[in-house]
């Protein structure tokens, strides 16, 4: 990749709100007043499930692109977090659920999936990089067979059913239009707040750490200590990406964090992008309009149907291949062709 | 350490603002583009009719959940695609079995293609799943594919869900006598996969075999999904009459095939889906242990009532041969019979669904379905009150396995002809409920 | 093993303690008092060659895993769709020419060949990039599910083992006494589990004898040790890579026949498989053969122990080793650090 890069010079007079673009404003602004003109399938459906998965995604994304640990158990810490706001709150079980109140129910779902979240990294992080996806890999095999198997606590194959939201403030909170408010309101704290502290101290350590771990060894840094905490942390957007997952479709059961959605989960971070916590979101929303209606586009294409893995795969690979930064890289890379000069070869900033 | 700093230096996370401007631009763009074609809400004319339709299409099931489409195929291509002088439009959405899939594809075809019927699912959890939701949305009605669990319809039923097939306690109705009284097995053990479905198939089963006066000994539970089978199989009592085979897809193929390695030869029964058309079709030699083996189920492939005959002619001249089972199995059988049912009703009222629908439920409700796996008529939570068939898998001439007929029970209810009350009292089918009594 | 019993005196009074307790338990008509303890012996002896006999198809599986691993630090996530190829095509083979030894030697080579092409055209590609290979394999492994669901469907197959392999036979191992007669029982085991445990066995000497004595063996062991220096050295380090891919994929090819005798192939088990290997070698050290060996009879032993004597969490017992090892030691019992 070429190593010219423009300057931009940003006058220091602007306030912090003056310096963010145009484009994000009207694209806030856009995702604001969504409800106004979309259906309730839109809403719920294809932006709410596209911020949950990318939530998910997003914890994933927040390991493996600033802390190069690519887990593969953040959907299975999701997973647990629906399944204690099952356990602790209400659902149709009666026998198991405890119909605590949302104010203890929450904060256990959260504590339980960060202590669980943060002995996986334990686990994780006493080898090497590359062994991570495997060991992630199994611990998320091994939660889904065990709560395909526990009825005591898990309910079994069948899992529960009938997990709604609180009607907190008088709001029914799976109603369309509230459901995605509450989703967006989400996506975007955990969006700002990885942002954010990938550029606090604790960020940047942590992706000194993982571009060489020796030197930030030497330099005094904890690198196990920084590891550990990174997952901790990740555990929060995963955690409150599954409850939501968890009040959209009513249910939890095994299937929820079974092996496929694991490694859809991993699709969807490096399809989008690991450069920046936009990437998960992108890589959502590509996946749930795939999801949604691939069927349609494969029947018009002449294919079967029932082919969606097969582009979810080939799709999965040519991003690997050609543009090992998502879609984001993608764009990044068609942008820079176009800027290029064509005379001298190099990145000219247009006016 | 030498090959790796390569590797790590490839996912540098660059913070050049400009750039991610532009990224959100053009996603803005694009996202627009998106919006402005998932947002298009076709006109609905009045005289096309649009069905949507749930079916299994991705993972382990797309083979039962393709042959559940040929079903309604059938059925619709038997219709003219017509139904009260309006035409059909069906809208398939695949799911992959698991309830959240079921309930997605739900709410994309009623919600963004706005359909006025729902025929589906397949798996008994997609059919929980699939009536929490119905419950939301009551201007449309849900006509269940084939899922079989009992508390879809027993527990907190939905007004706008009805249940043409029966579930899995009905379809093992009359097995249990047959054992007892023809077979003469007097004590049998019970090795069945440990979730809802098998719970239920041992339930009826129990309910039967021990009024009859037969002793149940043992249940074994297996996980879902145990490939060696070879220390159960050496576990297995070697005191009772017969084994009771609750295993289903590739799970009945490895017990069947580690069975005869290990030189088993104990009398075998076997649960409904162990002796269905994928275990039956199964490739290789595993499935031979089969043979002569009672089970019972919604349909026995040999009957030779004519209506049962026409439909299988039907199905075979409808699809070429290798794109179809030699028989149909009862996912198409059971999508083929919810799709009659709201084809006639659609006849019946003139295609008006206008009112909540309300003059089509009520012919749902009180329509006598002449299937051609015998009478189906609705009970007061729109289940499924039908025949059930009690058969015993042959080899065909051209060395093909088939079910064929012993015994016919008609109008087996979800009850199993006991008291709401007494058969509520025994509780949700489970590891060790019911217990084997000889009157409940 | 004197070294070895002077380094670690503890460890090595364990092994004989439980080695003599084994053999007592195998050979030793059991008294009433013992079969009250732990049940009939001839589920004990059957779980344990049950054990024996699956873990000795997960160290099929496993050593072309760690072998690959060992060698190129790729973690090949696509291990289990090979795995599922050979099945398939050890079917067609046996279907076709109704030969079930012609299938083994077929599914090596096809199954061989097809990790040739993934690693010429695909892993040297990316060379050290451990990460982008490992996302490549998770690509792959997803495309060829859904091809194989494609062109197989989700049918059960199969493979049928020959008449002379079929069927149980009476072994030397006693289980109990007949009450009536006093009639010793002997164990009935099913003869293509056994002829399967001799072959792995065979293949296994084999392995260990070409790593240790052969020039290319030699190789791979510095490989194995330092890739940078081997190829410093003048070796042609490229070949070495694509006969070991080529190696690996084709013991899991041949693997896939062997399961689909004694289990059978249908859509998912490459998962399955996949995570079965995932365990055996994080078990038993990453990049060691010796300890795939060791990682797979320990899982598959669990496994059938695990099924007999507590069913309901038989699979969760493996991945409670899994977790044990890696809180103990990280690198697997016989990793090196």
């Amino acid at each position: 990749m070429a190593q010219v890069v423009t300057t931009e010079t940003t006058p220091q007079s602007r306030s912090m709100f003056g310096r963010i673009p145009a484009a994000y404003w009207l694209f806030g602004a856009f995702l604001l007043v969504l409800p106004s003109f979309a259906s309730n399938f839109v809403m719920y459906q294809i932006f709410g499930w596209s911020f949950i998965l990318g939530m998910i995604a997003l914890s994933l994304m927040f390991l493996a692109g600033y802390g190069g640990m690519f887990s593969l158990a953040q959907m299975t810490v999701a997973g647990l977090a629906g399944y204690v706001v099952a356990i602790c709150g209400t659902s149709a079980i009666t026998d198991i659920s405890q119909n605590w109140p949302w104010y203890v129910n929450i904060p256990a779902a959260l504590l339980i999936a960060a202590i669980f979240a943060t002995v996986v990294g334990w686990l994780a992080v006493r080898t090497e990089g590359i062994y991570t996806i495997m060991i992630t890999l199994a611990v998320a095999s091994a939660f889904f067979y065990f709560t395909r198997q526990n009825y005591v606590l898990f309910n079994g194959f069948s899992g529960f059913n009938g997990v709604f939201p609180p009607q907190l403030f008088g709001v029914d909170w799976r109603h369309p239009v509230a459901f995605y408010y509450l989703s967006l309101f989400w996506a975007a704290f955990w969006y700002f707040a990885v942002l954010y502290v990938s550029r606090s101290p604790m960020g940047l350590a942590l992706q000194g750490i993982r571009d060489n771990p020796r030197r930030m060894s030497a330099l005094g840094f904890d690198v196990t200590a920084h590891r550990v905490a990174a997952y901790t942390f990740a555990a929060f957007p995963a955690a409150i990406g599954g409850i939501l997952l968890t009040w959209q479709s009513a249910q939890i059961s095994p299937g929820t964090a079974g092996v496929g959605p694991v490694i859809d989960i991993l699709v969807i971070a490096v399809i989008g992008g690991l450069r920046h916590p936009v990437g998960p979101f992108v890589g959502a929303f590509v996946y749930v309009i795939l999801k949604s209606f691939s069927i349609d586009i494969l029947v018009a294409l002449g294919l079967g149907g029932e082919r969606f893995q097969l582009l979810i795969g080939l799709g999965f690979l040519v991003i690997v291949f050609w543009s090992p930064d998502g879609l984001l890289g993608l764009w990044a890379k068609l942008r820079d062709l176009h800027r290029r000069d064509p005379l001298i070869g190099r990145l000219v900033r247009r006016l | 350490m030498g090959a790796g700093s390569k590797a790590e230096n490839e996912w540098p996370a660059s913070k050049q603002d400009h750039q991610f401007n532009r990224r959100k631009e053009v996603r803005l763009r694009n996202l627009l583009a998106v919006m402005a074609a998932a947002c298009l809400t076709t006109a609905t004319h009045a005289d096309v009719l649009k069905i949507g339709a749930l079916a299994t299409l991705e993972g382990t099931y797309t083979v039962l959940g393709e042959d559940g489409m040929r079903g309604l195929r059938l059925a619709l291509s038997q219709a003219g695609n017509m139904a009260g002088g309006r035409e059909i439009e069906i809208i398939i959405a695949g799911t992959d079995a698991s309830p959240d899939s079921a309930v997605r594809a739900a709410r994309k075809v009623v919600e963004q293609d706005g359909v006025d019927l729902v025929i589906g699912p397949l798996s008994g959890s997609e059919g929980i799943a699939l009536r929490d939701y119905s419950k939301t949305q009551p201007h449309v009605t849900f006509i269940n594919g084939i899922s079989g669990a009992q508390e879809t319809t027993f527990v907190t039923p939905s007004e706008n869900f009805f249940r043409f097939n029966m579930d899995g306690a009905q379809w093992s109705a009359g097995l249990g006598e047959y054992i007892y009284n023809v077979k003469g097995y007097k004590t049998i053990a019970t090795i069945a996969e440990d979730y809802s479905f098998t719970y239920t198939q041992v339930l009826g089963l129990a309910i039967g075999y021990c009024q009859a006066g037969g002793e149940i000994t043992e249940r074994i539970w297996v996980p879902l999904g145990t490939k060696d089978f070879a220390s159960i199989i050496a576990a297995l009592p070697d005191d009772v009459d017969a084994l009771y085979l609750g295993l289903g897809g590739a799970d009945a193929v490895n017990f069947l095939n580690q069975y005869q390695q290990a030189g088993g030869d104990a009398q075998l029964v076997g649960g409904t889906i162990m002796v269905d058309g994928t275990v039956l079709s199964s490739k290789g030699s595993a499935k031979n242990a089969l043979i002569g083996v009672p089970s019972s189920g919604p349909q026995a492939d040999t009957w030779d009532d004519p209506d049962w005959q026409a439909y299988i002619k039907a199905y075979q001249d409808e699809f070429p041969p290798d794109q179809r089972f030699p028989l149909p199995s009862l996912l198409a059988t059971g999508y083929y019979n919810a799709t009659t049912a709201a084809l006639s009703c659609l006849n019946e009222v003139g295609g008006d669904l206008s009112d909540g629908q309300a003059a089509f439920r009520s012919c749902l409700s009180t329509l006598v379905l002449d299937a051609p796996n015998g009478q189906i008529r609705l009970d007061g939570n729109r289940q499924a009150i039908g025949t059930n068939f009690v058969s015993e898998v042959v080899e065909l001439e051209d060395g093909t396995l088939a079910t064929q007929l012993v015994d016919i029970v008609s109008d087996v209810n979800q009850t199993l002809g006991l008291d709401p009350d007494t058969f509520a009292a025994i509780g949700t089918p489970g590891r060790e409920v019911p217990e084997c009594k000889t009157s409940y | 093993m004197r070294r070895f019993a002077r380094l670690h005196p503890w460890w090595s009074v364990w092994i004989a303690i439980a080695t003599l307790v084994l053999l007592y338990l195998t050979f030793a008509i059991w008294p009433p008092w013992l079969i009250g303890l732990i049940g009939k012996k001839k589920l004990f002896l059957n779980s344990l060659f049950n054990g024996i006999t699956l873990g000795s198809l997960y160290f099929l599986i496993a050593s072309g895993f760690t072998l690959i691993f060992g060698l190129m630090r790729n973690v090949n996530l696509a291990h289990g769709s090979l795995y599922m190829m050979g099945g398939y095509i050890g079917y067609l083979i046996g279907d076709w020419t109704g030969y079930w030894l012609l299938a083994f030697p077929v599914a090596f080579m096809v199954v061989g060949l097809f990790g040739v092409i993934l690693q010429y055209f695909v892993f040297r590609r990316m060379e050290g990039e451990d990460i982008r290979q490992t996302l490549v394999t998770i690509g792959i492994s997803i495309v060829l599910a859904d091809i194989m669901l494609w062109a197989f469907g989700g049918d059960f197959y199969n493979i049928s083992p020959p008449s002379w392999l079929s069927g149980p036979i009476e072994t030397i191992f006693v289980t109990g006494v007949k009450r009536s007669s006093g009639d010793l029982i002997y164990l009935k085991y099913p003869l293509v589990r056994l002829a399967i445990f001799a072959a792995s066995l065979a293949i296994g000497l084999g392995m260990w004898l070409a790593i240790n004595r052969t020039r290319i063996g030699m190789l791979i062991r510095a490989g194995v040790d330092d890739r940078d220096i081997l190829s410093a050295s003048g070796i042609r380090v490229q070949f070495v890579f694509v006969a070991v891919f080529a190696f690996g994929a084709g013991l899991a090819g041949m693997a896939g026949v062997v399961g689909g005798t004694f289990q059978s192939i249908a859509p998912g088990e490459d998962i399955r498989f996949l995570l079965a290997s995932l365990v055996v070698v994080i078990v038993g050290g990453m990049g060691s053969i010796p300890g795939a060996a060791l990682g797979a009879v320990i899982i598959g032993i669990a496994e059938q122990f695990g099924s007999v004597y507590f069913p309901t969490y038989a699979v969760v017992v493996t991945f409670l080793i899994m977790v044990l090892v890696l809180a103990f030691r990280p690198t697997g019992l016989l990793g090196r650090n």
